[in-house]
């Protein structure tokens, strides 16, 4: 296991490593002089255009450039943004908040939601099946903006239930604000897991050791969470990675459509403006992440499925 | 008036053939028709062209005159939505070959040379994975600016792994049955086998996995030209329509951004039903 | 009269429309004694698993039955769905064929063996003490620690003995084994046999024996049925089904055994099992029997009583000298 572990984290710094070579290359690949770039193609004073030399070191060699920006990073210094004059980490800081609470919201709303459709689609055949197989196609073809704008003009604009921008103050009126993005970004994925967690349950119910759990009397909800719902769990716990990964950048798009100011929101404004110190740093942060999610993944199958404890620790 | 339906059913026919007979599929299969057609003949379908301006029917819902309405600049919808098809599908089926093409070459390669080559070509492959596609879209459009063609660099390489992993199993099963060994016997050469035997072998997983894509990379580039990375305004484009109709929905106008939404949605689900019924004749006629 | 602790009468089960020709059981009658061991015996494809399964009112899905079905006098077909759990968790429990098929791969071993137990409202500490004395009385070393492990950890025929502490677990007074030893190697086969006759003699329990193993029936138990194409062609005691066949089928079926005594290769019963899509008229058996006479596709042969045996073959009075 701890060899297992090693490896895995060996792969993710790897991993971080290339990803961070790239997104710091590709400041050289852009059209034109590295400095003005970085400017954002504004025009600049020369003591502007020197400073910006001076952070990123652009009179070094290019891997000497790379290493003293990838020790920043380390130590959490991502540089200065160019539009905000301020340190990138507390541009991200301050707004992490309102992307983890919309992300922890539609968590919450796909798990619940892709599992309950999809146990119920698993264990009421016919009718039901369908109506959530057809809801479910449509729902995974339903972009995050799409559904936002579609939230918008029903529970924002016809009924008024919802607000349609801003990010609220306290708690309760922050989850109230976020319930149509949360809803929004959670769409697609709920539709997707449904999926899943439908196919892996139908082919638990198959088995034979349900049956035999149902000769024992064991009563039939305990079957199905026991031994239907519990050995369902590995397919639906991989395909969360996905999910993650989705989710990530999905709330770029979320941010922008309800106009919450999140770090989503910040990497797309970012972009627009060119400032990209900002757009290095979001891009990092998603990709750590989106590896970490996966590693999270991976450490936990082992824990659904005694079998797989074994092979992985003996495996070279 | 009776021969209408009898037109129609003529029309229908071959894609129900097509189809094998599923209603569904027949269904999707003419959407895509429809929408090919609508992008090939924009010019003289469209009842509008999609940048002329009728200030009278600002935002004014849906009228005998315009059927799905105008925008906020008095455009009509319907003749946006009927050109937005062009870079609708444009896009996406670029990205499609190109990721289909680059896959294939990745994933039969790394399966018929294995070693080294599989694992460099794998472990390049899971790269690939840990960057989401639209990240990278993001990214070179930083770099590059906005427009069409970073977007749909970036979708092309992202894509490639998913057509990759899948050609390089498919290819690994194939390359272990016995007739590719007696080509080899034969002193053909592994390009010759490559080309004459294992892809057309292959080539129906592949292609639906790139219907499935095809959807998935409408769905993306959409994101990108909403956000106002791609297609960019005043192109008729869904994406951007939706990103310029949206400001008027909290004035009670929906048909500017939700037209082109709902042609998003139902376009993708025509797609992803395509493709997961090839997928399925596949499965089938391995059993 | 005391009442039978396991009663069939003329039970006929048919599939859902369209999937099948002829009912799957077809008017099946047996019976098991209290403390009785008995056998039921057949080809696969038979019918006699369906014909175990029912007993605890297990039948293929969309599948109809009719007839007698009645455990201590209780009857399965008509009984409330809370009725059936208590019989399935106390009364009646099954044995099946491929241990590492029939429990849940995922969790501990103990709580496949204390499932039943807790469902009845059994206390989890009560349940585990109970759970490992009937470990340790199917021969696994280490109960308590056995019951914190997983299934992969145990071999085929170690998890079997779970499987059978665990069907043990309710106190049952009726065992139904489905091919208990089939999935298993021959060494393990014979443990497990003499685990199950032991502990069905110790408990006094009924059991009915499914198996395609003539011999093995003929050796464990007190009575064996013999079933083909969803009906019984044969019943009699052991020892004389195995000295004085009946049924043509029953021959050759012993003859298919390989014997250890004999320099005689065993040879197959030639042919093949009629399937669920064919439904022959008369006798079942007759396009695959020897001893064919035109009149045997004509009528369906019943059972009939001779010399303490019951035999369902038209001619089985000429052939028994065979």
């Amino acid at each position: 296991m701890a060899g297992f572990l090693l490896r895995r984290i060996g792969g993710i710094a790897v991993t971080l490593l290339v990803t961070s070579f790239l997104v710091f290359g590709s400041v050289h690949l852009a059209p034109g002089d590295p400095a003005s770039f970085l400017l954002g193609g504004r025009s600049a004073s020369p003591a502007a255009v020197a400073a910006i030399k001076e952070q990123y070191h652009l009179d070094d060699p290019f891997l000497v450039q790379y290493t003293k920006w990838i020790g920043g990073v380390v130590t959490g210094d991502f540089g200065k943004s160019a539009t905000f004059r301020q340190d990138v980490g507390g541009l991200i800081a301050a707004r992490l908040p309102t992307t983890l609470l919309l992300i922890g919201y539609a968590g919450v709303l796909i798990l619940v939601g892709g599992l309950a459709f999809g146990a119920l689609a698993a264990l009421r055949r016919g009718v039901v099946d369908r109506a959530v197989l057809v809801g479910t196609g449509i729902a995974t073809a339903t972009p995050s903006f799409v559904a936002a704008i579609g939230l918008i003009s029903l529970f924002a604009v016809r009924l008024g239930w919802f607000p349609a921008f801003g990010n609220g103050g306290g708690f309760g009126d922050r989850i109230y604000h976020l319930t149509l993005p949360a809803a929004a970004l959670a769409l697609t994925f709920v539709g997707l897991l449904a999926r899943v967690t439908r196919t892996s349950m139908l082919e638990e119910l198959g088995r034979e050791h349900v049956e035999v759990a149902r000769s024992r009397g064991v009563p039939g909800s305990d079957v199905v969470r026991r031994h239907v719902l519990r050995n369902a769990l590995g397919p639906i716990t991989t395909v969360t990675g996905t999910v993650v990964a989705g989710l990530l950048v999905a709330t770029s798009i979320v941010e922008t459509a309800f106009g919450l100011s999140g770090v989503g929101q910040l990497l797309v404004s970012s972009v627009t403006v060119k400032d990209f110190p900002v757009v290095q740093a979001v891009s990092l942060l998603v990709v750590l992440a989106f590896v970490t999610a996966n590693l999270v993944v991976d450490l936990v199958h082992p824990l659904i499925d005694p079998r797989l404890s074994h092979a992985k620790g003996g495996k070279a | 008036m009776t021969a209408v339906p009898i037109h129609r059913r003529r029309l229908l026919a071959p894609l129900a053939r097509i189809a094998g007979g599923d209603k569904l599929v027949t269904a999707a299969l003419a959407v895509l028709a429809v929408l090919i057609v609508a992008a090939a003949f924009a010019p003289w379908i469209a009842p509008y062209d999609p940048d002329s301006v009728d200030l009278s029917a600002t935002l004014s819902g849906s009228t005998p005159e315009h059927l799905l309405g105008a925008d906020q600049s008095g455009r009509d919808v319907l003749s946006r939505l009927i050109f937005g098809a062009r870079t609708g599908l444009l896009g996406p089926l670029v990205v499609v070959i190109v990721s289909t093409l680059l896959g294939m070459l990745i994933g039969v390669a790394a399966a018929w040379h294995g070693g080294v080559v599989d694992s460099v070509l794998s472990r390049a492959m899971e790269l690939i994975f840990s960057f989401p596609a639209l990240l990278l879209a993001i990214i070179l459009v930083a770099v590059f600016g906005v427009g069409l063609t970073a977007p749909v660099i970036a979708m092309s390489v992202a894509y490639a792994p998913y057509v990759g992993r899948l050609a390089r199993g498919v290819a690994l099963q194939e390359k272990a049955r016995p007739y590719i060994q007696a080509y080899k016997v034969q002193g053909w050469s592994g390009w010759v086998i490559c080309v004459k035997h294992l892809l057309p072998n292959i080539a129906p997983l592949i292609l639906a996995q790139s219907a499935i894509n095809f959807g998935y990379a409408l769905m993306d580039l959409a994101a990108l030209s909403f956000l106002g990375f791609g297609v960019q305004p005043p192109t008729a484009d869904w994406g951007a329509m939706i990103n310029e109709g949206s400001s008027s929905l909290l004035q009670g106008a929906m048909l500017p951004a939700l037209a082109p939404g709902v042609a998003i949605v139902i376009t993708v689900v025509a797609f992803s039903l395509v493709g997961e019924s090839i997928a399925d004749r596949v499965a089938r006629r391995e059993q | 009269m005391t009442t039978r602790l396991l009663e069939i009468e003329n039970l006929t089960v048919r599939l859902a429309a369209g999937q099948a020709a002829r009912p799957i059981i077809d008017g099946v009658s047996l019976h098991v004694e209290h403390g009785e061991a008995v056998g039921l015996v057949g080809e696969s494809g038979s019918g006699k698993s369906v014909t175990c399964r029912s007993v605890l009112g297990l039948f293929p899905e969309g599948a109809e039955a009719a007839g007698g079905l009645r455990v201590d006098g209780a009857d399965i077909l008509t009984m409330s769905p809370t009725r059936l759990r208590d019989l399935r968790r106390r009364d009646a429990s099954m044995i099946f064929q491929d241990p590492r098929a029939s429990i849940n791969p995922l969790r501990r071993i103990g709580d496949f063996v204390t499932e039943g137990l807790r469902a009845s409202g059994v206390s989890r500490k009560g349940a585990l003490d109970r759970a490992e004395e009937l470990l340790e009385s199917v021969g696994i070393r280490a109960p308590r620690a056995a019951l914190r492990r997983y299934p992969h950890e145990f071999s085929g025929g170690m998890l079997q003995r779970v499987m059978i502490a665990g069907a043990l677990a309710g106190g049952p007074r009726l065992l139904l084994a489905d091919e208990p030893t089939t999935a298993l190697d021959v060494t393990t086969q014979a443990e497990v046999v003499s685990i199950l006759t032991r502990l069905q003699a110790e408990r006094d329990m009924g059991m009915l024996f499914v198996t395609h193993d003539l011999e093995l029936a003929a050796a464990i138990c007190d009575r064996v049925y013999v079933m083909y194409a969803g009906r019984i062609v044969e019943a009699q005691s052991a020892e004389g089904l195995f000295s004085r066949p009946r049924h043509p089928y029953t021959s050759g079926l012993l003859a298919a055994t390989p014997r250890l005594e004999s320099d005689r290769p065993p040879h197959g019963v030639p042919g093949r099992p009629v399937s669920l899509s064919e439904a022959p008229s008369g006798c079942a058996f007759a396009a695959r029997c020897a001893h064919a006479r035109p009149g045997c596709t004509e009528h369906e042969p019943g059972l009939r009583e001779i010399d303490g045996a019951q035999v369902a073959c038209l001619r089985a009075e000429e052939l028994i000298h065979d």
